[in-house]
């Protein structure tokens, strides 16, 4: 109680340069890295005079296409991220063999795969699924924006934030070295006394804000906002699985918030809710993260499963095959989501009876995925298939991941599992679904709705390389953990004895550089395109014969989407208005209402990220400060009642008018 | 029907082996258990193969015949429904899972790490005379401690055990969360502080093979290891008298703090003599003097909490309950292996 004021102590809590990783040459050079292309970027956006056109049209807006595409960035930076993460770990593991101890130490392993693991599932997969349900349900459903827009952008700054709190932990302080779920007591305050979990815990809660509150976005956009005549059993396909997604996202996040919330106060205020001491338990945390984790595979799938209906019906010039059968499974599978969690955990120690339920509930999953895929097959089944990229990577989607899910389904079954679980075995699997299912059907999905968002086409040669580099290079980088599991290698090893599984580990790594070389082309396939985009231009809004109201617009589309609400008789719902010669309405437009940007959906987040550094370092001014001020600037923000504003009838006129030249043009 | 579709798969094992081409133990175990759990992971791909293969052809063959090219090809664009098709699309995959899911509730049942063995390998029953070793495996940073009650004796990152023996692990951790896993004898179970878990398996033949930490647990993690040899009775007999032989200190409170420091890489070593209750109270976290163990604290909790329960009831009803339950029936632990104070 007699502890001297500490002014310093006060205002830094434990923040000190000792927090700058300068000792360690690989973070230095990222640094410097970061440093520099950051000037560059900071200077050029002055130079042009860029930052009043960012604020007022990307930062602020409230278009969920905007807000879409602000997301993607966000994934695909992360992505970048992430990847370097994978690299720097197969190239431990290939050279870390016996007297060689690699380039990278224990301390500095363990932090990479604990940050591989957290950014591809919440700022890379996550943001890379909201970002395109947020582009394309409103599409979709004949909508005009979400049902919340200063919501919607208020979550993505959120996400942002808990994605540069991980980036922040990398040049202050470091990350956790406990594994992606961070399991108690390894993460508790005794085994892990140093900032690392805390950055874990505050990024995840701050971006799991951001997640659920989009999460009900979506949902009420999609059961209150839909086209007149679109019931349920009419909505497109990729919009249900968006409606699962966003149900289970609203039904698992709290989990997490709340599990991640008693490891912060075990951490912070010596609760003991997971400790090994006073009545903790640490398989209650492992139970509930799982209870989250679970449901979030079926939140990154099932928005890919969506996309593969979507594409494989577009190329097949097919209806899709087994429409309920496929709604149904979808309802399914999000309702099984729920009851397989303990196969996570079979090893804790369970009985036989509770092991085998959980075994046998996985199984039943594979059912209901499985008719997935017998539906898309018969949809291509008497199709004309068109192979554009999309349809590409939705057939190297189906054979990928029927091994994944055939290894999966092993997995379930408890006694297998007692020898694969935690090897290398179970590291292929996850990426086999992951990649094989979650990141191909971003893929089919990027270079699908590609022109619709930027109204021109994806080059076609580039992406072509980049498929095939993804599509074989994934299977020369997880082939081998496969067998090693086989050989009872276990995952998060930094360092092995036995000289003799050396080669798989280098083979694993020339897969990966193959897939290193595959984003290589991505992102050469994104410039040359926008360097071509006169020739790729579509002018017509359906540059790919589509089947759903989305195309039924302009590419992009108007920031009001549709100038009148169309009326849906069909699932297909434009193919339906194509066949029945529908005529785009030419006059008579009136103002259409929409919502005003919104300076708060930045400011509130940044002020969020500010208070959670200050928690992770103990800096209780600072928290304080911000608390009020985040408190403050979130009712003042309540008072701002000009929210709205009329796109008035001659600017509609206008922008239909100049449409309708282009597309004459074009005939 | 499943002891033959086992047996058909064990036919493939070692085709499933040669496919990885090397060493890999998780199929070709020696001990019981890792056998039959091996049989499993085949049995299991093998009734999976019955619906992959047929899907796998059929993608390629419709990816290729329907190609936009081929007009010859016959096209449907409405055709969008096939009750038949629909019956078949969902009962083919369910067939295989009430298959695949009795497979796994029988062995899910039959291989239970907590289930005593009834046989040591598929054709031995286990002899009448024969009853299981103990050994307690706990978790430390960043090292295995083995202490074999009966024999008295204790090893740090080694484990010998007799050949033909059922074998009754107790696996416990001092700090963070492991798993104990060797992969030529049984799968793994997770070693938790303040918890036991029971893994029983049996070694069927010599061998000379290696132990893990299968679950992520730090810095030391990469380097938990130990040796692992499976030695005939007679080994085994003559292996403790040398450990009791070569005498040194007792493994008792004191010693057993230092050793619980964090290290990496320690050493093989070996104690003549164990505290009888060493383990009992590494599981209840009371080796440190003055620390009250936990089982005895949750009792202590437990009757608080009921005593509270029965003020509030009426007198004489309370009394009689009260005195009921402080009559015994406090939850104990059925377990000869862990000795009370």
């Amino acid at each position: 109680m007699h502890e001297q004021f500490d002014l310093m102590k006060l205002i830094f809590g434990r923040l000190s340069w000792e927090a700058i990783p300068y000792h360690e040459p690989i973070l230095i050079g990222t640094f410097a890295m970061v440093v520099l292309g950051g000037l560059v970027v900071l200077g050029a956006i002055t130079k042009f005079k860029l930052w009043g056109y960012l604020w007022n049209e990307w930062f602020t807006s409230i278009d969920h296409k905007r807000i879409g595409i602000m997301y993607m960035i966000l994934g695909l930076i992360m992505f970048l991220r992430g990847f370097a993460d994978a690299l720097m770990m197969r190239a431990q593991q290939a050279f870390s063999f016996g007297d060689s101890h690699g380039f990278l130490p224990p301390h500095h392993y363990d932090q990479v795969f604990t940050a591989h693991g957290v950014i591809m599932i919440f700022f890379v997969a996550m943001p890379l699924i909201t970002g395109l349900m947020n582009y394309i349900v409103p599409l979709q459903i004949g909508a005009r924006d979400v049902a919340f827009p200063f919501l919607n952008n208020f979550s993505f700054w959120m996400t942002t934030m808990g994605a540069l709190l991980v980036m922040a932990s990398l040049f202050v302080g470091e990350f956790a070295r406990t594994g992606w779920l961070a399991f108690p007591p390894l993460s508790g305050i005794l085994a892990s006394p140093d900032v690392g979990v805390d950055y874990y815990i505050w990024s995840l809660q701050i971006a799991g804000v951001g997640t659920l509150l989009s999460g009900i976005n979506l949902v009420v956009t999609i059961v209150k906002m839909r086209a007149p005549g679109m019931d349920l059993m009419k909505m497109p396909v990729f919009t249900w699985t968006a409606l699962c997604t966003n149900i289970l996202i609203v039904m698992a996040f709290p989990i997490l918030t709340a599990t991640l919330a008693m490891l912060g106060l075990d951490r912070l205020f010596d609760t003991h809710f997971f400790t090994n001491e006073l009545g903790g338990n640490a398989m209650m945390y492992v139970n509930l993260i799982w209870i989250w984790g679970h449901p979030e595979v079926y939140i990154l799938i099932l928005p890919a499963f969506g996309i593969y209906s979507e594409v494989v019906a577009t190329f097949c010039n097919k209806r899709l095959f087994g429409y309920s059968s496929m709604v149904y499974a979808t309802v399914v599978i999000m309702v099984l989501s729920y009851l397989v969690w303990l196969h996570h955990f079979f090893t804790m120690g369970s009985g036989a009876s509770v092991n085998s339920f959980f075994g046998i509930t996985t199984m039943i999953i594979s059912i209901p995925t499985g008719a997935k895929i017998f539906n898309w097959l018969f949809t291509m089944y008497k199709g004309r298939i068109r192979y554009e990229l999309p349809m590409m990577w939705t057939v190297s989607f189906m054979i990928t991941f029927i091994i994944g899910g055939m290894t999966g389904v092993m997995l379930a079954v408890p006694p297998a599992d007692f020898v694969l679980h935690n090897s290398l075995f179970l590291i292929a699997h996850f990426h086999n679904v992951i990649i094989g299912g979650v990141l191909f059907g971003l893929f089919a999905g990027v270079n699908y709705w590609w022109p619709k968002m930027f109204g021109f086409k994806l080059d076609r040669t580039w992406g072509v390389r980049s498929f095939w580099l993804w599509s074989i290079g994934f299977w020369v980088a997880f082939t081998p953990p496969y067998i090693l599991g086989f050989m009872g290698v276990t995952r998060r090893m930094s360092h092995f004895d036995d000289p003799s599984i050396h080669y798989l580990f280098q083979i694993s790594l020339a897969g990966t550089l193959m897939i290193a070389a595959g984003i290589g082309c991505m992102l050469m396939q994104i410039f040359v395109s926008i360097l071509n985009r006169k020739k790729l231009a579509d002018v017509t809004g359906d540059p790919w014969n589509g089947r759903t109201l989305e195309w039924s617009t302009s590419s992009p589309p108007p920031d009001y989407n549709f100038a009148f609400t169309p009326v849906v008789h069909d699932n297909d719902s434009w193919a339906d208005m194509k066949k029945h010669g529908y005529l785009r309405p030419l006059k008579d437009f009136v103002a259409i209402h929409m919502p005003k940007n919104t300076w708060a959906g930045p400011v509130i987040p940044g002020i969020t990220f500010v208070m959670a550094f200050g928690i992770i370092w103990h800096m209780w001014l600072l928290v304080g400060l911000t608390f009020v001020a985040m408190l403050a600037v979130a009712i003042y923000h309540t008072f701002d009642y000009k929210r709205d504003f009329y796109i008035p009838a001659d600017e509609v006129t206008r922008t239909e008018e100049e449409r309708t030249r282009l597309l004459e043009a074009h005939v | 029907m499943i002891p033959k579709t086992v047996s058909r798969g064990m036919l493939l094992t070692p085709l499933l082996a040669a496919l990885a081409g090397c060493n890999t133990v998780v199929m070709n175990p020696s001990g019981d258990i890792a056998k039959q759990q091996a049989h499993l992971i085949t049995v299991s791909v093998i009734l999976m193969l019955l619906i992959i293969v047929p899907v796998m052809i059929l993608i390629v063959w419709f990816a290729f015949k329907y190609r936009a090219s081929n007009t010859e090809a016959k096209y449907e664009p409405d055709w969008d429904h096939s009750t038949k098709l629909e019956l078949v699309i969902w009962g083919a995959p369910l067939l295989i899972v009430i298959v695949l899911g009795l497979v796994t509730w029988i062995y899910t049942h039959k291989l239970d790490p907590y289930r005593p063995l009834d046989r040591l390998d598929e054709h031995r029953p286990i002899p009448a005379s024969s009853k299981p070793l103990v050994v307690q495996a706990v978790a430390m940073d960043w090292k295995w401690l083995f202490i074999y009650p009966e024999q008295g004796i204790a090893t740090v990152n080694e484990l010998v055990v007799p050949v033909d023996q059922p074998l009754r692990f107790k696996v416990s951790a001092t700090s963070v969360m492991n798993a104990f896993y060797v992969p030529e004898l049984a799968g793994m179970v997770y070693g938790m502080p303040g918890m036991e878990i029971t893994l029983n398996a049996v070694q069927n033949r010599p061998v000379t093979s290696f132990g893990i930490s299968s679950n992520y647990s730090g810095a030391g993690y990469s380097d938990m290891k130990f040796g692992y040899r499976g030695v005939p009775q007679g080994d085994f007999d003559a292996w403790v008298a040398s450990v009791k032989a070569a005498g040194g200190a007792k493994l008792d409170k004191a010693n057993y703090l230092v050793l619980e420091k964090p290290s990496i890489k320690e050493p093989v070593r070996r104690w003549g003599a164990v505290d009888e209750d060493l383990y009992y109270r590494i599981l209840n976290r009371c080796v440190a003097d003055g620390v009250v163990c936990q089982d005895k604290m949750m009792m202590d909790d437990a009757r608080k909490a009921r005593e509270m329960a029965m003020n509030r009831m009426p007198q004489h009803a309370a009394a009689t309950r009260l005195a009921q339950a402080n009559n015994g029936e406090v939850c104990t632990t059925p377990d000869e292996s862990v000795k009370k104070k």
